[in-house]
């Protein structure tokens, strides 16, 4: 039986599909077994947390607190409708804390550090540094890639957290706008509505975006071609699917979170 | 640039030589999807010499260099190096067989974030980690001086010319002191002038580090300033094998376009 080309062609994309797939297991399989073998790079690793957290403050900074400053903007008036607007902090600090915080700041995270870390290791690929690596009897996947990825997995959960305290902050400021609240009981009111179940999955989530990141980040760089282009390649390749892997472990994490009750 | 030209070796360090490959390739093959690139290549490189493995671009040279560390691995055929069987090394084997290797990359590969001295330093704590510090940097000053740039230490590879590029890269190789140097097309990309000076420093580093070395290139200059001996690739496959005199003497047209280019 023959088949016609357009069968063709889906059976090679699916086949191209399942490929990519089964390799990203077998990168994240190599990832594991080398994080937990002896030698490990822990000036690199402390290098890389820097990379990844310090020099992404400014950016998460500003993220934040214009996400607590807009909630507030835009929720204030209907809450003044409704006689609620007491609720304002304790509403802000729980879709702050639960899920704005850490799906944004991932997917900010997603955009700067995956990206980066695609095109770094992209170019290194192209510029045969991961081979001279690899020839000088340094294995290139525990220098380069569990490092990066451990300090994605580490510092953006730390980020996330920097940005939902900055997110009250440019609440608080949003709050004052149009009115005069002071700072203490901002702060006393939003507490006082979030509970350390709406801290703690928000907190355990936040991990495995920072891992996803720093996997995509490292695997689409990685395994880039040999052209320059691939470099570009990579590295928004590496954007959009850990971006798409925030969404999809977030559904997740809601559903599981929402089954525990 | 003749003057430039390796002295052929005396008859009796020759077959002295042969009596001891550190590198011996039988018959590899190696495919990408339906291409195949080297379909039967066999070498030997022997203890103290320059061996030179010259081709067109295409005709397969940087996948041989590549198998021979496996970078890359052959789909048929064997490399034995110090007569251990490259494909069937674990990997800590692997690992304790690549530092007796010095390896120059065609593009020199140097570590874009990393200072000159970082670079050469990369390698040196790894395998040399018994060293101390002062040690060390003792080590890299020297490799440096050897290269003609002992000035370059704090710069970045950003900052340093193609030719520069490749000194410190060959600076980097050597500082571990291999046994064994393999060099992908070292004066690809460089003035005739520059060429000629990585190649004396081909021939330097062997006379100074004792090693033994496979060079792959196109260049005839390159070939000729450098081999004691050198094989010719055609098309995946080996062409012909013999000394300088030896292809000079030859009337085969292929070899004869070489050695037309440098005359």
């Amino acid at each position: 039986m023959k088949l016609s080309e357009k069968t063709m062609a889906k059976t090679v994309a699916a086949s191209n599909f399942l490929t990519e797939f089964a390799d990203f297991f077998l990168f994240f399989a190599l990832i594991v077994r080398e994080t937990f073998s002896r030698n490990f790079e822990f000036k690199e690793f402390f290098r890389q947390c820097f990379q990844v957290g310090y020099k992404s403050l400014p950016l998460v900074s500003i993220t934040g607190t214009i996400m607590g400053l807009v909630l507030t903007i835009q929720s204030r008036p209907v809450l003044i409708d409704f006689g609620a607007v007491s609720m304002l902090p304790g509403m802000v600090a729980i879709s702050l804390i639960r899920e704005m915080g850490p799906v944004i700041t991932a997917l900010i995270c997603a955009g700067k550090i995956g990206s980066g870390m695609g095109a770094e290791l992209g170019s290194m690929k192209v510029t045969e540094q991961i081979d001279a690596m690899e020839v000088s009897s340094t294995n290139p996947i525990r220098f380069l890639v569990v490092t990066r990825v451990l300090a994605a997995t580490v510092m953006i959960p730390i980020l996330i957290l920097y940005a939902d305290a900055l997110g009250i902050i440019g609440s608080w400021a949003g709050a004052n706008i149009k009115g005069d609240v002071p700072f203490v009981l901002f702060f006393s009111q939003a507490f006082s509505h979030v509970s350390f179940m709406d801290f703690l999955p928000a907190f355990i989530k936040s991990f495995f975006f920072g891992a996803a990141i720093g996997l995509v980040g490292c695997y689409k760089g990685y395994n880039a071609g040999r052209g320059t282009e691939s470099v570009g390649v990579a590295a928004n390749s590496a954007v959009v699917l850990a971006s798409l892997l925030v969404i999809i472990l977030d559904l997740v994490a809601v559903q599981i979170t929402d089954m525990l009750g | 640039m003749e003057t430039n030209q390796k002295v052929p070796l005396p008859d009796a360090s020759a077959k002295k030589m042969r009596d001891k490959p550190v590198i011996e390739i039988n018959h590899i093959r190696k495919s990408f999807g339906k291409q195949e690139v080297l379909k039967d290549i066999s070498l030997k490189l022997f203890t103290g010499e320059n061996l030179v493995v010259l081709g067109k671009s295409g005709s397969g040279k940087s996948v041989l260099i590549k198998c021979i560390v496996r970078l890359l691995i052959p789909d048929e055929g064997t490399i034995h190096i110090f007569n251990e069987d490259v494909n069937a090394l674990s990997s800590d084997g692997l690992a304790e067989l690549r530092q007796k290797i010095g390896f120059l990359f065609q593009s020199g590969a140097l570590y874009d974030s990393m200072t000159v001295k970082q670079n050469l330093e990369f390698p040196l704590r790894r395998i040399k980690s018994d060293l101390t510090k002062s040690e060390r940097e003792d080590k890299i000053l020297e490799v440096l001086e050897n290269v003609g740039l002992a000035d370059a230490l704090d710069k970045m590879p950003s900052q340093l010319s193609g030719g520069m590029r490749k000194r410190i890269s060959l600076a980097r190789t050597i500082v571990v002191s291999p046994m064994i140097m393999l060099y992908d097309e070292p004066t690809t990309g460089l003035d005739p002038v520059t060429s000629d000076e990585i190649s004396s420093l081909i021939n330097t580093i062997q006379e100074k580090y004792k090693t033994s070395s496979l060079i792959i290139t196109h260049d005839i200059n390159c070939a000729l300033n450098t081999a004691d001996r050198i094989i010719m690739l055609k098309e995946g496959e080996n062409y012909k094998e013999g000394t300088i005199a030896d292809y000079r003497k030859s009337t085969d047209p292929f070899i004869k376009s070489f050695f037309m280019q440098k005359e």
